[in-house]
């Protein structure tokens, strides 16, 4: 049945199904149970399923990672909610040291399938600790998946292969694309666990990259880009960790140029390492320095600020008239 | 004391002690009948326990000083707080230990060597959760009691019948996630024991840095069933374990148990206590040893206490030669080994590495 669905009904949807194939999978969250959690995605799913298997958190975010963990070590395959980006540092240590290395510290006796779904990034007008993206230290830390689903099919089949999958995934929803509505077939599931990255539009000559909630606008700067008469080849990453590193490698070996789009900072980011690798890989195609399009390199800003901060259409058209060298390259170009 | 200037407040709960320094037993309405099964036999292995357990821990600082581990944490003075405890589980409550329980890992069937194993660099774990039923070891302090909590969440949602037991120290009562876990079990009414051994000192900083009121009553304050004991004394310890575990499987909700000990050795074998306690309050302590304690009771009694020494000491000599042995001629792992298990699925970056790494190195042994 194909009909107008959001992402937030395809999230919904994916957490159904998950805890109608297993009974093992356990929904854990502040307000996610009684109130349907505060964007709605678990919204009745506590009615349908019992406040045992959807269950309603104390305020403590160490504490809601860290009991995912113990009921790992139980059997169980939890799904966590952060309620907000902002609040995911005080699960830190519990992310890190102990959710993305027990399969390692076990030498691999203890497996570790948790799901930490994270609504990310700005563009609500939202106040501070509510638009960031994190997903750099999370993609830093072996032993995490880091998946960041940007449409609403993605994001139902993505979600169900986070669960699935028998290591913990870091589960980035683009929540300014919540409502969104797009018509599609829910409950097709790619069986692969670790999602390959999307080939969003062939181009021939710069290929962009974004992921979440930039791919939006990389679509629209590949229409613009059409009128000047220059062809984007749009990549949607799908997953962070692992990094699909071939597919962007074959893209950039017939466009011989790169551009890489996200809301997170720029220093040590994704964009970082992206550009780094493919400079490795295809130095000897690149016809100009891979660029970056980001969040500035500061605490994320009031809302009525943002949309500096954040990469719009203008700014990626900016850095691929750089590559394409149709005006002088400046200092900050990309910026 | 270098303490003087910090005390702990008096607190709202008695000390549980059972057995008092000579040796005596002193009745306790509460716990007595906790007691009641335990024979001499029992006892007897109790002792031959502790007294393997020390020298296990004896080793381990001299195979440290000899440059076969990388670093030590002493047990030294706990080995009633840690056996009294262990004991009084059945083998399936799951178990989620700091990096100090070394007596709760051996008195569940872990192996001396594979202990020591992870204190040399040799492996990542000594051993396997699912098969003894305790979690990994933890080195950040606090962390675990958060998964005991979680874990025990999840035998109140399927209905198990086991208890969840977190181990930690005075100075982990100061993390948030203990604290968080104590809220967790509470709200849940989870099946949790918190297991605290009050051993005085966290490297350092003694008790009174942590908490100004005695643990146990922070403890109370959160809604859980507690007990304070003498953690020297392996009957108190043993009893209030049994009734904490007892409270937890007639669904009675979460426990805590401070056993008040004291940590004889030093923190880790990178540790020189002599910078910040004096040697007065050791003297003092050893006076309180949990071992000589059961010995005395053991005469009390009238048992054959030196055969049951003697079974003890033989026990410890065969374990410490196997032990020397295993671990003087353990192997390194080899390279591959840094790469596996990173992930539980297949991941093409680690694998990648993985490969570039390895025919890096074989590059090097093919041009010998």
């Amino acid at each position: 049945m194909i009909m107008a669905t959001t992402m937030l009904k395809a999230l919904n949807k994916s957490l159904h199904d998950a805890l109608s194939d297993d009974e093992k999978v356990i929904l854990l969250g502040e307000d996610i149970g009684t109130l349907g959690g505060v964007f709605r995605v678990t919204d009745g799913l506590k009615a349908e399923f019992g406040e045992h298997r959807v269950v309603d958190t104390p305020l403590a975010e160490s504490g809601i990672v860290g009991t995912a963990i113990g009921l790992a070590y139980r059997g169980y395959r939890p799904v966590v909610e952060i309620q907000f980006d902002g609040f995911t540092y005080p699960a830190f240590d519990q992310l890190v040291s102990q959710l993305a290395k027990l399969h390692y510290r076990s030498r691999g006796r203890v497996k570790m399938p948790v799901t930490v779904r994270i609504p990310y990034g700005g563009g609500i007008g939202s106040p501070e600790h509510h638009s960031e993206s994190p997903e750099a230290y999370f993609a830093h830390t072996a032993g995490l998946r880091v998946f960041a689903p940007s449409s609403v099919e993605d994001a139902y089949a993505m979600l169900r292969q986070a669960i699935t999958c028998d290591d913990p995934v870091i589960f980035f929803e683009p929540k300014r694309r919540y409502h969104e509505k797009t018509d599609v077939q829910l409950g097709e599931v790619h069986p692969d666990a670790s999602p390959k990255a999307k080939v969003l539009r062939e181009g021939k000559d710069v290929t962009v990259v974004g992921y979440g909630p930039t791919t939006y606008t990389l679509s629209e700067a590949a229409l613009a880009a059409e009128d000047e008469g220059i062809s984007l080849e749009v990549i949607d990453l799908r997953s962070l960790d692992p990094l699909d590193m071939d597919t962007i490698a074959q893209s950039v070996q017939h466009t011989g140029k790169l551009v890489v789009v996200h809301e997170a900072s720029r220093t040590a980011g994704l964009g970082a390492e992206i550009c780094a690798e493919i400079t490795e890989r295809c130095f000897d195609y690149l016809e100009h320095a891979p660029l970056r399009v980001t969040g500035f390199d500061i605490p994320y800003p009031p809302s009525r600020l943002e949309s500096h901060h954040l990469p719009d259409l203008d700014r990626v058209m900016h850095a691929v008239d750089t590559v394409m060298n149709h005006h002088e390259a400046t200092e900050g170009a990309a910026k | 004391m270098s303490t003087q200037h910090m005390d702990v407040a008096a607190g709202c709960l008695p000390t549980h002690q059972l057995l008092n320094v000579d040796g005596k037993r002193i009745p306790d309405e509460e716990l007595d009948h906790h007691l009641k099964e335990l024979k001499e036999a029992d006892l007897a292995d109790f002792l031959r326990d502790m007294i393997v357990l020390r020298r296990m821990d004896n080793e381990a600082t001299a195979l440290q000083r000899q440059g076969q581990l990388g670093l030590w944490a002493p047990l030294l003075g706990q080995e009633a707080a840690q056996i009294g405890s262990v004991r009084a589980t059945e083998n399936d409550d799951f178990i989620f230990p700091s990096y100090r329980e070394h007596g709760v890992a051996w008195a569940r069937g872990v192996q001396a060597e594979d202990l020591l194993s992870v204190w040399r660099g040799a492996q990542a774990s000594g051993w396997d959760p699912n098969e003894v039923n305790i979690a990994c070891q933890q080195i950040v302090i606090g962390s675990q009691a958060l998964h005991a909590a979680g874990y025990g969440m999840g035998i109140k949602f399927d209905g198990g019948k086991q208890v969840s037991v977190a181990y930690f120290g005075d100075g982990a009562t100061s993390q948030g996630d203990v604290n968080e876990a104590m809220i967790f079990a509470a709200s849940y009414q989870a099946p949790v024991l918190f297991f605290c051994q009050n051993n005085q000192w966290a490297i350092s900083e003694p008790v009174a840095l942590q908490s100004r009121t005695q643990i146990a009553d922070r403890a109370h304050g959160f809604g859980l069933k507690t007990w304070r004991v003498d953690g020297n004394d392996i009957l108190a310890v043993y009893a209030a374990t049994k009734a904490a575990l007892a409270h937890a499987r007639h669904g009675l909700g979460p426990t805590f148990i401070e056993a008040v000990t004291y940590r004889m050795g030093s923190h880790t074998t990178a540790d020189d206590p002599t910078r910040y306690r004096k040697a007065e309050q050791l003297e003092e302590w050893k006076a309180k040893d949990p071992i000589d304690r059961l010995v005395k009771y053991l005469h009390e009694l009238g048992a054959d206490v030196q055969s049951y020494q003697q079974r003890a000491e033989n026990a410890a000599d065969d374990m410490a030669a196997k032990l020397r042995a295993a671990i003087t001629s353990m192997e390194d792992p080899q390279a591959e080994e840094l790469f596996t298990n990173v992930y539980a699925e297949e991941h093409e970056p680690t694998q990648r590495s993985a490969k570039q790494y390895l025919d890096y190195l074989a590059d090097f042994e093919g041009g010998e």
